[in-house]
């Protein structure tokens, strides 16, 4: 690939990210409209959207809300499922690490999972681009997509009012949940943290506080990076 | 309500953190294997648990196992499976859930 120019991997980000809105919309549409149903109002609805910008965690919390577990195993389960973000800022830091520290703050702050695949597959893909052209390509990248999450979750607000309770909108939750898991099912090791998972939840429903994702998440964890360890290779 | 703030700001805070980490923080210094491996496990060892007594005993029904919401989850695992999309699995899960809701009532 030929240097690519600040500016030239900014478009280059901006173009290779316009596909993903239809992704992050209709999820950021959910959120604002699954977010009203359960009671927050619009404040607390955008709070989430702007201040943790991660759907998966976001729908978390807000089911262990509804369920009345205490808060700070709501805090704890839903950032459980942000860890994976440590690995993703991890695999950026040889890459962005000499940016200046206001570009890895935003960087961080916009560190999405979509961002992030597209922004690594190209770093992975010409490693001699300068810092800056990488930290532009991720800029690029974030264009689309930031906005386009905060905007359909406010849509969501709007819309969630006028959607009649018939339509089991409490489902929407699981369901993009299954949604989101399902393509990450890549190894064996994948599958069977996802069985550990399901199994232990079931096993282990009895404890209280829903101590039991805690520690079902866990028993999954451990189970994934022992059968990847045992085939000996990454995914 | 503040509760609600307190959950909000928490987790706003913690996820940045967890986001600036080793880009901000720690620089260059390589993450021992060990951790790497477990992490890369987060999302898909939490979120099955997390969803298998939305599906298996709903509240919307009073925790009664609910056929239309298992036939909508499983169809919704199947075509992510099959598609590895996101959209689609969730267009389905609903449409099956709806439909045998619709037939059943």
């Amino acid at each position: 690939m030929a240097a690519s120019t600040p500016r030239t991997a900014y478009w280059r980000g901006f173009r290779a990210a316009l596909p993903f809105t239809i992704v992050v919309g209709p999820f950021g549409l959910l959120f604002g409209v699954v977010g009203t149903e359960a009671g927050l109002d619009v404040a607390q609805v955008m709070g989430f959207t702007v201040l943790v910008i991660a759907g998966a965690s976001q729908f978390t919390a807000l089911q262990l809300m509804q369920d009345n577990a205490p808060t700070l195993i709501v805090i704890a389960s839903a950032l459980a499922i942000n860890l994976r973000m440590a690995m993703y800022s991890a695999s950026f830091a040889p890459h962005l690490g000499r940016a200046p520290l206001w570009q890895r703050a935003l960087i961080a702050y916009m560190n999405v999972d979509q961002t992030y695949a597209l922004s690594h597959a190209d770093y992975e893909a010409a490693p001699s681009q300068s810092v800056a052209a990488k930290a532009a390509y991720f800029f690029g990248a974030s264009t689309p997509i930031i906005p386009v999450w905060i905007g359909a979750s406010a849509l969501g607000i709007v819309v969630g009012e006028a959607i009649p309770p018939a339509l089991a909108l409490d489902f929407a939750v699981p369901i993009t949940f299954i949604a989101l898991i399902t393509p990450a099912l890549r190894t064996l090791a994948h599958v069977a943290a996802a069985v550990t998972s399901i199994v232990m939840a079931i096993l282990l429903g009895f404890l209280p506080w829903n101590l039991w994702l805690l520690f079902a998440g866990l028993a999954a964890m451990m189970v994934g990076a022992e059968v990847e360890r045992r085939m000996g290779a990454r995914p | 309500m503040t509760e609600i703030w307190i959950i909000i700001l928490a987790l706003g805070v913690g996820t940045f953190v967890i986001r600036f980490s080793f880009l901000g923080i720690l620089g260059n210094r390589a993450l021992p294997l060990w951790l790497l491996r477990h992490l890369r496990y987060t999302a898909v060892g939490i979120l099955p648990a997390m969803v298998t007594p939305l599906v298996l005993w709903p509240e919307a029904t009073g925790g009664q196992m609910d056929p239309s919401r298992i036939a909508g989850a499983s169809l919704a695992l199947a075509v992510g499976l099959w598609t590895k999309n996101a959209i689609w699995a969730i267009v389905v899960g609903m449409a099956t859930l709806w439909g045998i809701g619709w037939l059943l009532h």
